[in-house]
């Protein structure tokens, strides 16, 4: 386990690489998502006030 | 109203059948015989046409996107195990080759996502299609992400196998020439407040700026470079194992699968904010 933490000596540069990609994907999916998700309710809140 | 749907459905086939000569559109007569079916011309064409409707592209998008998600977390799962575990360390390089598999997929996708830029550009500056330049629009963060992620990776693996983060060396400087024109499509769309003036503007900065793709592919083989040269797409196969390309090609499809969802997401997000906007606009004129 620790073998595999270890890369080689190399883990400080690969986790960060993985770590910082997965965040900064996931970021851009969950807000992508929520933009979405806000224009429908938006859309809907105006649909209501119409008479 | 159902009662004259219902009698439309016994729409007379006949006369046609006995000329001979069918109708040339021939959907029109199924869409009087019972207007639920939906006709659509059997050409690509055709159907690609269908989708520049944006309510028909709004219907293809919502079903498409979870698609494009599964598939992306399928590949994206068995690219991890492959890159992690089933891939061997580089013979020279030892474990630090790793970060290849997150590093190689977002500086493919950098490119194809300017040159998705480029060509939804050009299809909106020639046809004037407003479907094309919000998937324009759209791609533009995803695809900045991608190549500030490829740059940050790519600086992670140099520090061990040259010894420095960054070198102003071709490659590398025109992928950060890449992301300043990212930088720049997404705030001509910010600064510009009237959309197709707006989408004219970025169109031509997209187009202009296509000229740095090629220069980022070939700039490997144009100037010496510490960057590697191409080891995948090569004219004699690629030069790497089995057991380091298939999670490689797992990870850079994973990678395009989910580009595709996050970009049918917010296109989807562009085409109801515009019709808050008309909605707002017109409601404001009602207004006393």
């Amino acid at each position: 386990m620790w073998e595999f933490l270890a890369m080689g000596g190399k883990a400080a540069y690969v986790w960060p690489s993985f770590l910082i990609s997965a965040v900064a994907i996931g970021a851009l999916v969950a807000w992508s998502y929520h933009r979405l998700r806000r224009a429908k309710e938006m859309l809907a809140l105006l649909e209501e006030d119409k008479p | 109203m159902g009662g004259g749907r219902g009698t439309a459905r016994q729409y007379d086939l006949t006369p046609h059948l006995a000329s001979g000569q069918f109708p040339h559109r021939f959907g029109c007569v199924f869409k009087k015989v019972d207007q639920r079916i939906v006709t659509h011309a059997p050409t690509v064409l055709g159907q690609l046409h269908g989708l520049a409707n944006p309510h028909r592209f709004m219907g293809f998008a919502s079903a498409a996107t979870p698609w494009c998600m599964a598939l992306a977390g399928t590949l994206l799962i068995a690219g991890l195990y492959g890159a992690l575990f089933a891939a061997p360390a580089d013979y020279q390089q030892g474990d630090s080759a790793r970060i290849m598999y997150v590093h190689v997929p977002a500086a493919w996708l950098a490119m194809a996502g300017y040159s998705g830029i480029v060509i939804a550009s050009a299809i909106g500056l020639i046809f004037k299609h407003p479907l094309a330049d919000t998937a324009a629009k759209s791609m533009a963060l995803p695809g900045a992400v991608f190549t500030a992620l490829a740059l940050i990776t790519g600086s992670l693996w140099g520090k061990p196998t040259w010894g420095t983060f960054w070198v102003w060396d071709a490659r590398l400087t025109s992928v950060l020439v890449l992301l300043f024109l990212y930088v720049g499509y997404m705030a001509i769309w910010e600064a510009i407040e009237e959309p197709t003036r707006a989408a004219r503007a970025a169109a031509i900065l997209a187009l202009v700026g296509a000229v740095n793709v090629p220069i980022i592919h070939y700039s490997v083989e144009w100037w010496s470079t510490l960057h590697q040269g191409t080891s995948v797409l090569r004219k004699d196969g690629p030069s790497m194992p089995w057991s380091m390309l298939w999670p490689l090609l797992s990870m850079a499809f994973a990678y395009q699968a989910l580009f595709a969802g996050i970009v049918l997401v917010r296109m989807r997000s562009e085409i109801l904010e515009r019709r808050l906007r008309t909605r707002r606009l017109s409601l404001g004129e009602e207004a006393p």
